[in-house]
């Protein structure tokens, strides 16, 4: 099998009939067991690369590679692959009629067939992990930002995925629950998670990162490892972006 | 006092008369029921028909550039459901139930023996131009991340409506869902025009045969009355359960 798990082939999205280029020809490839950090200012493409990667967005032209598969052949039935790709949202988007074990075995027992009972002790196991196994009969509105991050996170994690997918994770969070959620990513990182991130946290990509991109208009400025990247910037762009940044 | 007494004793008479006499009060319970009958299940086809026409009709609002761009046969089918979907709401709530009652008593359905049938089918399609309406509004109003966190978890366009958007819709919807079932009810009112013993209907005969018509109707507007107020108290107790679950 390949090296590579993801494989984006000159990635294309354009809006409006061309007028707008959200992603203008991206390639790039992502490793088994990678930490990949995507930055950039807003605007320039990065949620809407990530939201390529399991087709929540279409692109208009170019190819993406999973585990070989060619996922926007549209012959491909994307939705057993979602299954591998475990996708975290900036707003969480816990499903708000179910509680938190509901949440989290909702899908392993719909689509992986498996028994209520495993699921639940799947479940529980992980919200123990980040814990919240206490908050298992909770409704999402009962918990705070944070907390449903976490139970976000451990929701894909139930699927058990080959890679998880960060849309700005903490950017809807207040500023003393970015931590928690972090905390478990970083751990995540270390158990060997392959993880794209999308985020505006300086810190979690220097210290967690196995490479950070960095993105503008539409296309990859700039990548390297999170020393190039924050101590050695080459281009323009990303200099001004930094500067901007890290204050 | 002599006339209160006369006019209590002329009263009672009456209500003799009308209600004890020939056991007319049997055609009242029977009319009752008969008109129970056609909203019950006149409902529950409103419901699933209404829920189908939502479902198709938001369905190609919410994903019509996606799906242009996929293309294929699930864009033109869809873009013609869709069509099919508006001209058969467009056409039912242009015409009044009455008419439309006649003509499948008249028309379409003329060798169908039972009344109550027909009656049904009639109030039935009516109630689902309006329920999808309704309900079109309600998917509409759930916040597209439900249905985006559905999709990446790997469940199909289908099973995310089923398992998380519905039930949701259902929620957000219920106090205008009971409008319609009162609604309902109450319209179901005109179908002694083709000879359907339903509540109305029945006191109508009891007034044309005993020639006293304040007694039998506003027996049936009591009872129409305390109908609507059960109604009424049933839905509130189920949106309060339903409401219980999310705090």
């Amino acid at each position: 099998m390949n090296d590579n798990i993801i494989q984006v082939k000159d990635l294309k999205k354009h809006y409006a009939g061309g007028g707008v280029k959200a992603l203008d020809g991206v390639t790039v490839d992502i490793k088994r067991g990678e930490v990949v950090v995507i930055i950039g200012p807003s605007g320039s493409g990065k949620s809407t690369l990530l939201r390529s990667l399991n087709l929540l967005e279409l692109p208009t032209a170019g190819q993406i590679l999973f585990n070989d598969v060619n996922i926007t052949d549209k012959k491909v039935n994307i939705n057993i692959h979602r299954q591998k790709m475990g996708m975290v949202f900036q707003h969480f988007n816990l499903f708000a009629n179910m509680n938190i074990l509901k949440n989290m075995t909702i899908a392993p027992t719909s689509l992986l067939k498996k028994s209520k009972a495993d699921a639940e002790k799947r479940a529980l196991e992980l919200l123990d992990r980040v814990g919240l196994k206490d908050r298992a009969g909770a409704y999402p509105s009962q918990l705070s930002g944070g907390q449903k991050q976490r139970v976000a996170i451990v929701r894909s994690l139930a699927m058990n995925p080959e890679v998880m997918l960060f849309d700005e994770p903490t950017s809807a969070l207040d500023p003393e629950m970015v931590g928690e959620v972090l905390d478990v990513m970083k751990d995540l990182a270390k158990q060997g998670m392959t993880m794209i991130v999308v985020t505006h946290e300086m810190g979690f990509a220097k210290e967690v990162a196995d490479r950070v991109i960095f993105m503008d208009e539409g296309i990859i400025a700039e990548e390297g490892t999170p020393d190039e990247i924050f101590n050695h910037p080459n281009t323009d762009r990303l200099k001004t972006f930094l500067s901007k940044v890290l204050i | 006092m002599e006339f209160l007494k006369l006019w209590l004793l002329d009263l009672k008479d009456v209500f003799v008369l009308c209600f004890v006499n020939d056991n007319r009060w049997e055609w009242l319970l029977e009319g009752f029921i008969n008109s129970i009958i056609i909203t019950v299940l006149a409902i529950i086809i409103g419901l699933f028909f209404g829920i189908v026409l939502a479902t198709i009709r938001s369905s190609y609002d919410k994903n019509e550039e996606t799906l242009k761009l996929r293309g294929g046969i699930g864009y033109v089918l869809l873009k013609f459901l869709n069509g099919v979907s508006k001209v058969y709401i467009t056409v039912i709530r242009g015409i009044p139930v009455v008419v439309q009652l006649m003509i499948w008593y008249f028309v379409i359905l003329v060798s169908q023996d039972s009344d109550i049938v027909v009656a049904v089918v009639a109030f039935g399609f009516n109630s689902a131009a309006y329920v999808a309406e309704i309900f079109r509004g309600g998917i509409m109003s759930i916040d597209n991340g439900q249905f985006e966190a559905g999709r990446s978890l790997g469940f199909n366009y289908v099973q995310t409506m089923i398992h998380i958007v519905i039930p949701q819709t259902i929620k957000a919807t219920l106090p205008t869902l009971l409008n319609e079932v009162i609604a309902l009810l109450k319209e179901t009112s005109v179908a002694g025009y083709v000879g359907i013993m339903d509540l109305t209907k029945a006191g109508d005969l009891i007034r044309g045969r005993t020639f006293e018509a304040f007694m039998p109707l506003i027996a049936v507007a009591v009872i129409y009355l305390i109908t609507v107020i059960v109604l009424t108290k049933v839905f509130s107790v189920i949106e309060r359960r339903l409401r219980h679950n999310e705090r």
